[in-house]
């Protein structure tokens, strides 16, 4: 297992390597400029050629890129053009936002969605079945940013159960260590800080999770239908062996593996989706970081935020692939 | 197929063991006009039907059949395995006196494994393939005998070797995948004869298997089950199987039993013209060469409902306007039963007709 782990990770240097280069040919290729949008209207071309020497845009793309990558192998993933703040303190600043969010929306879906989508399978064709079915479907097809604003008005807005948005009311005068205000909450002890962190998760949760959610239901059901069918638990039965026995160790350890799989794909899914709910909810992550650092081309923002993204990504497929070598042996032999 | 010769137990003394008394009275396992019914959305079909026969203690019984015939619905209803819904079940399973039909799930899984197990067909499927064997074979033990791990791992390895499977305690961390068919096979012949069953049923235990496997897995099947005084109802389309297992055979055709014989007499002298033909389709090394198969012609999807007809007069060259115009009733006459109209009488009669 751990030469498997080793060698996924020595894989993940020629992807990232990969990635490095598509993405720093991707946002030179946007349209604009970021001198000029740095500048705006009355931009002189003096000035717009002072800044383009000023961070390097003026020489050769290779030369460019060499530099680039020199830097972020000492960890340096350059300074936002629009700031002039190292990238990396932003990185800080924003993804802990939209990690701990996309976390919850995940945990959301899997704990409600795993149980949910076996009991539909166990109760094919009758009414727990068929309103989770449809219930499902109508989760998948709801647009996030609709949902987003319903849950929004109806229980912040007029039942006024849950806050209307932000991370954490400013009034409570929390001390963030990590930036995950739940997890600083717990460390440092404010409780109240950490339970109203949690409050404010909860409907960008909801919102954030719900097509996971639905994703994972039918995903379970379908794999759980199909287990119920196998020989082996047939075999179970004819054992005599205990209901829960079968549930757990014949039905769900089999059923689990395409959920494994959709699990981790929903959640690389969270992270770039995250965008629409964090607007709504005001809730401060990545989205409207990265959102302005498109629409001002600001060219070491957009690449390593993406590329923190993409290793992120990658590092949840390798987790994925781990637990699924956990559950099935077949996987370890290959 | 090559026929084990090694075992070929006399119908009379029964071996040893085995709790039930054995006197020919109170058997084992008694199926009272077995009928399943599949009801499906718009048609119903008749898997089984009018079927009865019965295993003493310690008896090996034979059902055999072609696809189709309702040989394993058969067996699949006295393991109470046929889903809930959209089957009907009705008769009498009678399991040392008690109608396992009216068992409750609970009571079931308390006879399921302990007291009837069951071999299935296919190993490369019955097997979970995510669950290490010994545990697969411990769950049983530690279900029914509460055994804990040391002791489970004990027997588990125990049990491996006796079906034969060398390295047994190594080979009790490995994963399905790493054992061949015939390993797995006897895996779950071990697996079901954990707990020594009373009864084991065996669903075509060789059909997936290699031929030169088959022989082998067939003898440790018989062999053990000979060794734990368990009754055995086997399940096969094979004759050649049978002729080496079983004391009595029970041929089913369309759902139906059509002749129930001890083996002896069934061989010499087949009565219905189906169980003649079956006979006579075994390749036989002495015949000439060149010369063809005798196969039963026709195939059994051919057939008409036993309501009024038999439902194998498409196919029997016996077949008269009574056969096609009346069902047939299971007649018993010297320990033998039959439905048939139109018996073969003697085995003269056959070897001309075929």
């Amino acid at each position: 297992m751990l030469r498997f782990v080793v060698r996924r990770l020595l894989l993940l240097v020629p992807v990232l390597i990969g990635l490095s280069v598509l993405l720093f040919a991707w946002v030179r290729a946007l349209p604009g400029d970021p001198a000029r949008s740095l500048l705006g209207e009355r931009a002189t071309d003096a000035g717009v050629e002072r800044i383009n020497e000023v961070y390097g845009f003026d020489r050769p793309l290779v030369e460019q890129y060499v530099s680039y990558v020199g830097a972020l192998l000492r960890g340096d993933f350059g300074t936002s053009i629009q700031t002039g703040r190292p990238v990396t303190e932003s990185f800080i600043d924003y993804f802990p936002a939209t990690i701990e969010l996309a976390v919850t929306a995940l945990l959301f879906a899997v704990v409600i969605g795993v149980p949910l989508g076996y009991l539909a399978a166990r109760h094919q064709g009758r009414w727990l079945d068929t309103t989770v079915v449809t219930g499902s479907l109508l989760g998948v097809v709801t647009p996030v940013f609709f949902l987003a604003i319903l849950l929004k008005l109806v229980f912040a807005n007029w039942l006024g159960w849950l806050p209307t948005g932000l991370r954490q009311d400013p009034r409570i005068d929390a001390t963030h260590v990590t930036n995950f205000y739940v997890l600083d909450g717990f460390l440092t002890q404010e409780w109240d800080a950490a339970f109203n962190a949690m409050a404010h998760l909860v409907l960008p949760a909801i919102a954030l999770g719900t097509i996971p959610l639905a994703i994972i239901v039918r995903i379970t059901r379908a794999a759980v239908a199909d287990v119920l069918n196998e020989d082996y638990v047939r075999t179970a039965h004819a054992k005599g062996l205990a209901a829960a026995t079968i549930s757990r160790r014949h039905v769900l350890r089999n059923a689990l593996l395409p959920v494994v799989t959709t699990i981790g794909l929903q959640a690389g899914l969270l992270l770039s989706g995250a965008v629409l709910t964090e607007t709504v909810f005001s809730f401060n992550g990545i989205g409207s970081y990265l959102f302005t650092a498109i629409t001002r081309r600001d060219y070491p923002v957009l690449q390593g935020f993406i590329l923190f993204i993409a290793l992120l990504y990658c590092l949840i497929n390798l987790l994925v692939d781990v637990v699924y070598g956990l559950i099935d042996p077949r996987v370890r032999a290959a | 197929m090559a026929v084990p010769t090694t075992t070929s137990p006399t119908p009379e003394p029964v071996p040893g063991g085995g709790a039930g008394p054995a006197t020919p009275g109170a058997p084992l396992l008694e199926v009272r006009d077995l009928r399943v019914r599949f009801t499906g959305r718009d048609r119903a079909v008749t898997a089984v039907d009018e079927v009865s026969f019965t295993v003493s203690p310690g008896q090996n019984v034979g059902l055999v059949g072609e696809s189709g015939s309702g040989k394993s619905v058969t067996s699949m209803a006295v393991m109470g395995l046929l889903p809930r819904r959209g089957v009907e079940v009705s008769g009498q399973i009678l399991f040392d006196g008690e109608d396992l039909l009216l068992a409750d799930r609970k009571r079931l899984d308390r006879l399921r494994g302990r007291e009837v197990a069951m071999v299935f067909q296919d190993p490369m499927t019955s097997l979970n393939p995510v669950v290490p064997v010994g545990t697969q074979i411990g769950e049983v033990l530690q279900r029914h005998f509460g055994m804990r791990r040391k002791e489970r791992r004990e027997r588990a390895a125990e049990l491996l070797a006796k079906v034969g499977i060398p390295d047994p305690r190594r080979r009790l961390d490995d994963h399905p995948h790493q054992l061949s068919g015939g390993m797995r096979q006897r895996v779950l012949i071990a697996i079901a004869l954990a707990c020594e069953p009373r009864l084991l049923i065996a669903d075509e235990p060789t059909t997936a298997l290699d031929v030169t496997i088959q022989a082998q897995v067939l003898d440790v099947l018989a062999e053990l089950v000979d060794e734990a005084g368990a009754a055995l109802l086997l399940i096969t389309h094979d004759l050649g199987v049978v002729a080496g297992v079983c004391d009595e055979v029970n041929v089913m055709y369309a759902g139906r039993i059509v002749e129930q014989a001890p083996r002896r007499p069934l061989f010499r002298s087949p009565a219905h013209p189906y169980t003649g033909g079956l006979l006579a389709s075994i390749p036989r090394l002495d015949t000439p060469r060149g010369r063809p198969l005798t196969p039963i012609p026709g195939s059994p999807t051919q057939t008409v409902p036993w309501t009024d007809a038999c439902a194998f007069s498409p196919r029997c060259a016996h077949a008269d306007d009574t056969c096609r115009t009346t069902s047939p009733r299971l007649e018993h006459a010297d320990g033998r039963g039959l439905r048939c109209f139109h018996p073969l009488t003697t085995p003269a009669a056959l070897t001309k007709e075929l």
